[in-house]
């Protein structure tokens, strides 16, 4: 027997070693995909895989059970190396009736598993569904794909017989037969799935022992059965990952953890105030419980209460901050303005999906860079920062709460769709040793206006009402540089405009200098992305790099102001390209800052970038 | 024994900021900024403790007067930014002022919503009935075929009655003044003042460039006593120059009636006594109208429950004491850990 090869004691079959495996479980949208997908998931991370997943569930709610727009899906990328994205191609995939199979079955590698519920797969089902004959008879399937047709929804019922549940109720452990076959086929563990039906459905011993015996049954298929020539068991083994103590993060859990230390180190009461908008409530809900963090949070009437009661709170000495996506931000637009007129600290955190207008809610994109740069009546700057992976998250939220209180500047944070719900391991950081955040109300009355700025930063003060001493107004309307009282004098609104701007863009003397992140600072190309781009972009660069390929990977956190020595690096590769999933934004503020003939790879299908696009247009760029 | 420095009386001078006012002369604002500025120092408030919070109109001007902390934000969102103002800091004193646009067309919505969630703050709406800093256009509470540069053939809108909509917002303050009320606003916004929670206080107001004597029909001197009536908790509603005239519930019960008290007249027990506990009566006070009504001003309704921002920080308190201290590395640690070695 080969080294690579290992068998598994009970079953005769041997284990194929892979280095990595792309799963994607897809069902109706009652199907439970994306339980049994977090389930995979935190099951691969105990057995030591890094992974990426990216969830992709439907706009509706209860779309009507078996048509192709309630069709939900997991996808995970796990694997003995580390893992960039929730990867291209298939190598599994399982689908619960004929709607996932057709909305799924193109994204299969060639050769690759496709394990279907062949019981689902009636003719009502295949009407909604949009077959005129059953794919699975009718020779339509690829050839290169290895079949797997197994009646899920019959075994499951056989399976949960003794307890009494009713035809409806026992099919709703389908998704658990399934997960277990899958553990079987990769040789995975149950234990932790088991421990966490359990503390579900506790009090509910029916439902638990159905899932449970679904569970297993689906797994001891997988041990006894004479399974079809198409089926094969692997084995992933551990990835080399750096030793300590790990949880698997979503992008959202990312950012509320970061938003709580950042406020925690800077010894600030949170007011969290936000309005519900996918793909941005999560954060809200993942923020609401942690009221004795000193986080209080605020479900406002609209986008822009929302907004407005957070500069309220910083007005009043907290740090205000809210959530939104595209359109909720638009809304927002006015009263970001006014933070930045009364100089103000506040944290608007934008969840980017597919516009304009109310456009693909669930699907993702990064399509609101020039919103977040740009879009705001007058000469109105910001601080931009955009996170690149769900575990970033965290460092982002700790820095946006480090300048937006340092600065006294809204500071807008992009993340986005796909970022937000999909979910890594993420090694803890030691909570002792995060920085602390310098934080100073003024209580010193000697010399004081309210516009007065520091030498260095060119911030404010930022007082608390209730200093005896300080009383003070302020407000939107334009103030004297010197005494913060209004103002409409032609030189002082020039003076104002300019310390604004100049406010925020000293905020690069304050940030670290652009690094490269894969490559040689210098050479035949750069890719440069922002934002979600980074497992794909990261991923193709490293591919090429091992080929032999001059092309390095740089990515920003700082959108505005940018790095810098960005514009020097940039320019001293011959080419410089820009992938994105908008028409081009990051690369007009490139082009426009650093006059660069940069070039863009654009998308906007919904979907992440695939490793291969970005493969491709890097092969196109070098000419090769 | 020690001698203590008895502390300064504040004046109702010590509430005015040295900014020069900007007001229209003879505009009604003038007299609600001084009847405001003595409410203040008949309370003895703590300046510093003391934030007024504005939006945009002629109206939200008015924190730049006030010798207080102040806030002029945005048109119709003042509402909103005095929540955030009171769930930070709940122990500050907030007042909100807007003008009958700001508060009630493009910030009608937050209006809403701070009352019906019930936020400690004071609520001064003054209504002119129209658009004053954008030069006379006509507003929410405009009346029917009011003349103005976008309605030169008269408007056709029904208008919004502040009062009413306040009750029916779920507010548990409301009432009602007017500028030129000098005695009386000053005793109005003391209730509104000692009221916790939301207190929405319609003040009256003449805009003498675009409005003028939007209100005289009620408010001239000789008429006054007519065409008004001053609600007290407990008394029965009774007005008129000779105080002969008073309110009384119609046959049917659901409406009110004026009536001719005393001589030739219905018995006094027959007129309602005045309950700023009964919603329903509220609401039949507050929509009474000239000329078959006289206006109800004062107290019209005062029913307190929990404010949203005590009820918020209660909350936070009762999760602080099951949850124990905060500890970021506990925080940090949630969920399903594991240790790669």
């Amino acid at each position: 027997m080969a080294d690579s090869a290992a068998v598994d004691e009970h079953s005769a079959q041997a284990r194929q070693e892979l280095d990595s495996a792309v799963v994607r479980f897809a069902g109706d949208s009652g199907d439970g995909m994306q339980l049994t997908g977090s389930q995979f998931t935190l099951t691969a991370a105990l057995a030591g895989n890094d992974l990426a997943t990216f969830p992709d569930f439907p706009a509706e709610i209860r779309a009507p059970v078996g048509t192709t727009f309630g069709v939900s899906a997991f996808q995970i990328n796990f694997g003995a190396r580390t893992i960039k994205t929730s990867g291209d191609l298939l190598d599994v995939l399982v689908a619960m009736n004929p709607a996932a199979l057709i909305t799924n079955v193109a994204d299969l590698k060639p050769g690759g598993i496709c394990i279907v519920d062949a019981g689902a797969f009636n003719e009502r089902n295949l009407v909604k569904a949009g077959y005129k004959t059953n794919p699975l008879e009718d020779g339509s399937l690829a050839d290169n794909m290895r079949l797997v047709k197994i009646d899920m929804s019959r075994l499951t019922l056989e399976a949960v017989k003794p307890f009494g549940l009713s035809q409806k109720e026992a099919l709703r452990s389908k998704n658990m037969w399934a997960l277990g076959l899958v553990y079987w086929m990769y040789g995975r563990d149950r234990q932790a799935t088991v421990k966490w039906l359990e503390s579900r459905f506790r009090g509910k011993d029916g439902i638990l022992g159905a899932n449970v015996a679904a569970l297993n049954a689906g797994h001891a298929f997988g041990e006894t059965a004479e399974m079809p020539a198409e089926m094969a068991a692997f084995t992933v083994p551990a990835a080399p990952i750096p030793p300590g103590l790990y949880r698997t993060v979503t992008g959202t859990d990312a950012m509320a953890l970061g938003l709580v230390a950042g406020t925690r180190l800077a010894g600030l009461r949170m007011c969290f105030c936000s309005y519900p908008i996918t793909p941005a409530s999560s954060l809200l809900h993942a923020l609401a419980p942690l009221k004795e963090y000193d986080v209080l949070t605020f479900q406002a009437e609209d986008e822009i209460a929302a907004v407005a009661a957070a500069i309220g709170a910083s007005y009043a000495g907290s740090l205000g901050i809210t959530s939104s996506s595209g359109p909720g931000v638009a809304l927002k637009g006015e009263a970001i303005g006014l933070a930045i007129a009364v100089e103000l600290p506040l944290i608007v955190v934008n969840a980017q999906r597919a516009g304009p207008s109310t456009g693909m809610p669930t699907k993702t994109e990064q399509s609101d860079l020039y919103q977040a740069v740009y879009g705001r009546n007058g000469d109105a700057p910001v601080c931009v920062l955009a996170v690149s992976s769900p575990s970033d998250s965290f460092e982002v939220g700790m820095e946006a709460v480090r300048i937006a209180t340092k600065y006294m500047t809204p500071v807008i944070v992009l993340t986005d769709g796909y970022l937000v719900n999909a979910a890594e391991p993420w090694r803890l950081p030691d909570a002792a040793k995060l920085k602390p955040i310098d934080v100073a109300f003024r209580t010193e009355a000697e010399g004081f206006h309210p516009f007065l700025r520091d030498q260095a930063t060119l911030a404010r003060p930022w007082v608390k009402p209730g200093t005896p001493d300080l009383i003070h107004r302020i407000g939107g309307l334009e103030k004297s540089y010197d005494t913060g009282h209004i103002s409409y004098m032609p030189a002082n609104h020039q003076r104002m405009t300019d310390a604004r701007i100049n406010k925020v863009l000293g905020i690069a003397n304050d940030i670290p200098e652009q690094a490269v992140d894969n490559g040689a600072a210098g050479g035949r190309l750069a890719v440069v992305g922002w934002g979600s781009t980074y497992g794909p972009i990261s991923r193709a660069v490293d591919n090429l790099r091992l080929a032999g390929k001059d092309v390095s990977h740089i990515h920003l956190r700082h959108i505005w102001p940018l790095a810098r020595n960005l514009g020097a690096l940039l320019g001293s590769y011959a080419k410089v390209l820009v992938p994105e999933m908008n028409k081009g934004q990051l690369l007009t503020v490139l082009r426009s800052e650093f006059l660069l003939p940069a070039e863009g790879l654009n998308k906007v299908t919904g979907k992440p970038f695939l490793i291969a696009e970005i493969e491709a247009a890097i092969t196109r760029l070098l000419g090769e | 024994m020690n001698v203590q420095t008895p502390p300064v009386k504040l004046q109702a001078k010590d509430y005015a900021t040295d900014q020069e006012v900007r007001w229209c002369p003879g505009c009604g604002d003038y007299a609600i900024l001084k009847a405001v500025q003595r409410t203040l120092a008949e309370l003895q408030v703590p300046r510093e403790k003391t934030v007024f919070v504005s939006g945009i109109g002629c109206a939200a001007r008015f924190p730049y007067y006030m010798e207080t902390y102040g806030f002029h934000t945005i048109h119709g969102r003042a509402s909103a930014i005095a929540t955030g103002v009171k769930l930070a800091n709940p122990e500050l004193d907030v007042w909100v002022v807007g003008g009958d646009g700001d508060t009630l067309s493009i910030g009608g919505n937050h209006t809403l919503h701070l009352l019906r969630r019930n936020v400690d703050v004071q609520l001064l709406l003054f209504n002119n009935e129209i658009y004053g800093l954008t030069k006379g256009q006509y507003s929410p509470t405009s009346r029917p075929g009011t003349l103005s540069p976008s309605t030169p053939y008269g408007s056709v809108e029904s208008p919004i009655n502040a009062a009413q909509f306040a009750l029916g917002a779920g507010g548990r303050f409301v009432a009602r003044s007017s500028d030129i009320l000098q005695k009386h606003l000053p005793e109005v916004l003391k209730r509104a003042h000692a009221h916790r929670g939301a207190s929405l206080v319609e003040i009256l107001q003449n805009c003498i460039v675009y409005n003028d004597g939007a209100f005289s029909h009620f408010t001239d001197k000789g008429v006054q006593a007519d065409m008004q009536v001053h609600v007290e908790h407990g008394k029965p509603l009774i007005f008129g120059a000779n105080a002969d005239k008073g309110l009384r519930l119609s046959a049917d019960g659901l409406a009110l009636e004026v009536a001719k008290v005393g001589e030739g007249g219905v018995a006094k027990e027959e007129i309602v006594v005045h309950d700023e506990k009964n919603r329903t009566l509220a609401f039949l006070l507050a929509q009474m109208q000239p000329p078959s009504f006289p206006v109800a001003m004062g107290v019209l309704y005062c029913d307190p429950a929990p404010s949203y921002d005590a009820l918020v920080w209660a909350q936070a308190e009762t999760a602080k004491k099951k949850n124990g201290d905060p500890d970021l590395a506990k925080l940090l640690k949630r969920g399903h850990t594991w240790t790669v070695a």
